[in-house]
């Protein structure tokens, strides 16, 4: 059929579009006006630039590699707590990095629960700064994001493939041969390319494990030549590599990537009839408790040390959880003011190379934007009255790439449904968002919400560039806690933190659901 | 009168010709073998399916590329007639008033075309929880607020049982007769051609033959007819 008459337009998505893609050209812009090719890079930059692709590289390798046992094991055992883990495994995507550095610390640091074993066993202990730390932060995070992907995969093998092994009596090398090799050569390889392309532009894990000559990331290296050396030509030259660096490998990854399982829906274990042997049952055991531990205990140290650490947390916490509190409702504003028109005109269209705006947000980093806006902003107003917008900004617009492939689909089955009815009674334009589709999207709308809620009130980033004393989010108020060595008010700041990810989530993603019920 | 001149549609490898008219105040029914275009004449009367030639004429006047909405037409497709999230009245509301603001004598008309289709008290409740016939009545109630001097019936009670449907196309009988609009209604079964129609519109090979007088050609069918009649 030629283009099919919808109920709506796409004007405004047009322009949302317009607002996305001037947003991010204006911090190009910016950073146009200081960088000053040929000056600026030396050696430091040139182990910056090594250590960042390294770091991403071993993250990425790690995590893939690691997700196959567990997503394996996890895939082929019914157990008491499966669904429970499944689900958690999606909660790295809400979960604020520094929490997750701190619950690290408390684990792998100096005096953390392994230390303290092998001081005990009287074997030498691990440090967990330089690149050890950066690469198993990244591991944290994206390990349950690998073994998701993977899990999907093994999802989408037919339950008679597993019929038809289990009646031709296949040995578990010929299982391994015939259903799971050919499963992870198609997963793996994008997995692994999503997963660097996010290490290559992570900031807050550098900050606060990495560091120094031998441990900088890119994002950090323009974090120190702007707030240490306010060297503006300096951190514009590392934002133009950092483009060219981040923004490559996002393009060329592009082809690679798999769709990201957001939601659920993976619950359900396939009949298997395979791998009942004893020792397959043990090392599916053994895996998955390690797994399970790995990702739990962290998060049971801060609620621990949390619990101790609320009371003993100074005023400027309460303060800054204010903050930040607005700093996530204004971000969650900005991305649904943005997103709704944007992913309305995406889903007007056939398919979508729109779709594509999305992810300037991934490629461009949000130091590199914060850098290029600082420097515009400078000479006209003062960048620090402005760090909590433009905070809020920039963090709807690295959620943005995300809550389009939330709300597109949402968006898409509502004017499938009713997209004729409404035209048919004339119900267009602002009627049609009215009564149509923000009624029948509301879930994923929902979603969309708390999804960038949890990750803008989670953020250290852009905060860290602009902020004075005063304002202060709870993330960067926690780091400097932690590095006045007050343990304990940081650990409880850590607990108030995860708390709030975790209700803005809920309360968005359930609370639109329960009304889109009612 | 609905006049239909030289009208050709093509999608894909499906043609479509007709070149017919329609007194005003008829009850016409539209038959013909699965997939010979019943439905896409209808979606092209309604808008939604593009006319590759020719014209769609109400009273002399050309609609034929106007917007589905500013048609002379109240249509009732075969599924999801009402939106699932919005109340009966809010969904028989949207008839009225595209914003769904309705003063207090909207309210009113939307009450009263409740209450003629038989599902007073109801108004605040959700499709889902009526019955099928029920769900049909209240889009009934819509056609009759919307106040279109053309209804087109795309088989919305396709999925009732005999008797319901029966139910429904007496009162679509009552209704048309009360506002004296002209209706086209695609449907399969002999019996609700008698029951309905003054006049059948045949579509078979690629043509909708011009309208003939219902009981004339059920008694008599030309041979493509009675090839679907069996």
């Amino acid at each position: 059929m030629a283009q099919r008459a919808q109920p709506i337009s796409g004007t405004s998505g047009i322009v949302a579009g317009t607002c996305v893609v001037a947003a991010v050209l204006l911090a190009f812009v910016g950073i146009g006006l200081r960088a000053e090719p040929g000056t600026g890079l030396g050696p430091a930059e040139g182990q910056a630039i090594r250590f960042t692709v390294m770091q991403a590289a071993l993250s990425a390798l790690i995590s893939v590699t690691l997700a196959v046992p567990l997503a394996r094991a996890l895939a082929r055992r019914e157990m008491p707590g499966r669904t429970l883990l499944v689900t958690l495994l999606g909660a790295p995507f809400i979960l604020p990095v520094i929490v997750a550095v701190l619950g690290l610390l408390a684990i792998f640091g100096r005096k953390g629960w392994v230390n303290q074993v092998l001081d005990i066993l009287d074997l030498p202990s691990l440090s967990i700064y330089g690149l050890h730390g950066v690469v198993l932060a990244h591991v944290f995070f994206n390990l349950p994001l690998a073994t998701r992907l993977l899990l999907q995969g093994w999802q989408s093998i037919p339950a008679e493939r597993f019929r038809l092994a289990a009646q031709l009596n296949l040995p578990p090398a010929m299982i391994w041969r015939t259903l799971e090799w050919p499963l992870i050569v198609r997963v793996l390889p994008g997995a692994a390319a999503l997963i660097f392309v996010i290490c290559l532009t992570s900031f807050a894990v550098a900050l606060t494990l990495g560091g120094g000559p031998r441990a900088t990331t890119i994002e950090l290296a323009i974090f120190q030549a702007f707030r240490f050396d306010f060297d503006l030509s300096k951190a514009a030259m590392l934002s133009v590599v950092q483009l060219v660096l981040a923004g490559g490998a996002a393009l060329l990854a592009l082809w690679v990537i798999p769709a990201i399982p957001l939601t659920g829906g993976m619950d359900r274990p396939v009949q298997r009839w395979d791998a009942r042997g004893g020792v397959q049952r043990l090392t599916d055991a053994l895996v998955i408790a390690l797994g399970a531990a790995f990702l739990l205990l962290p998060l049971l140290s801060v609620t621990l040390a949390g619990l101790v650490g609320l009371p003993l947390m100074p005023a400027s916490v309460w303060q800054a959880a204010f903050v930040s509190l607005w700093v996530a409702a204004l971000s969650v504003a900005v991305l649904l003011a943005v997103a709704l028109p944007l992913a309305g005109w995406i889903a007007i269209r056939a398919r979508g190379s729109a779709e594509a705006i999305g992810l300037l947000g991934l490629s461009a980093s949000p130091l590199m934007i914060g850098t290029g806006w600082f420097i515009l902003i400078n000479p006209i107003a003062d960048p620090v009255s402005l760090s909590l917008p433009v905070t809020a900004i920039v963090n709807a617009l690295m959620a943005l790439p995300f809550a389009l492939r939330i709300l597109v689909p949402g968006i898409r089955e509502a004017l499938a449904g009713h997209g004729r009815l409404c035209l048919s009674l004339g119900v267009t334009g602002w009627s049609a968002w009215r009564w149509l589709i923000l009624p029948r999207a509301l879930p994923q709308i929902g979603f969309a919400a708390g999804l960038t809620g949890a990750l803008s009130i989670g953020d250290l980033g852009v905060i860290a560039l602009f902020a004075d004393p005063d304002r202060a989010t709870l993330p960067l108020q926690m780091y400097r806690l932690m590095g006045a060595y007050q343990t304990d008010a940081a650990a409880g700041a850590a607990l108030l933190l995860l708390m709030m990810a975790l209700v803005i989530f809920w309360t968005c993603d359930r609370g639109a659901r329960w009304y889109a019920k009612t | 009168m609905l006049r239909l001149e030289g009208l050709s549609i093509h999608q894909g490898s499906f043609d479509l010709a007709a070149d017919l008219s329609v007194e005003q105040g008829r009850k016409v029914a539209v038959i013909g073998p699965s997939g010979s275009g019943k439905s896409t004449l209808l979606g092209a009367l309604g808008g939604f399916v593009p006319v590759a030639a020719g014209q769609v004429l109400w009273q002399e006047i050309a609609i034929t590329h106007a917007a589905p909405g500013a048609r002379p037409i109240a249509m009732l497709f075969q599924d999801n007639n009402l939106f699932p999230h919005l109340s009966v009245a809010q969904n028989v509301g949207l008839g009225l008033r595209a914003n769904l603001r309705l003063d207090a004598q909207d309210r009113a008309r939307v009450a009263a075309a409740l209450d003629r289709v038989g599902l007073e008290g109801m108004a605040d409740r959700k499709p889902s929880a009526l019955s099928g016939g029920q769900q049909s009545r209240a889009a009934l109630a819509r056609v009759l607020v919307q106040d279109k001097p053309l209804v087109l019936l795309d088989e919305p009670f396709a999925a009732l049982g005999p008797a319901l449907r029966q139910d429904m196309l007496d009162l679509v009988s009552a209704l048309i007769r009360e506002t004296g609009a002209t209706l086209l209604m695609v449907t399969h079964a002999p019996e609700d051609v008698l029951r309905i129609a003054d006049e059948v519109i045949f579509v078979d090979a690629g043509r909708a033959e011009a309208p003939t007088p219902a009981a004339e050609i059920m008694q008599n069918p030309p041979p493509a007819l009675r090839a679907y009649l069996g």
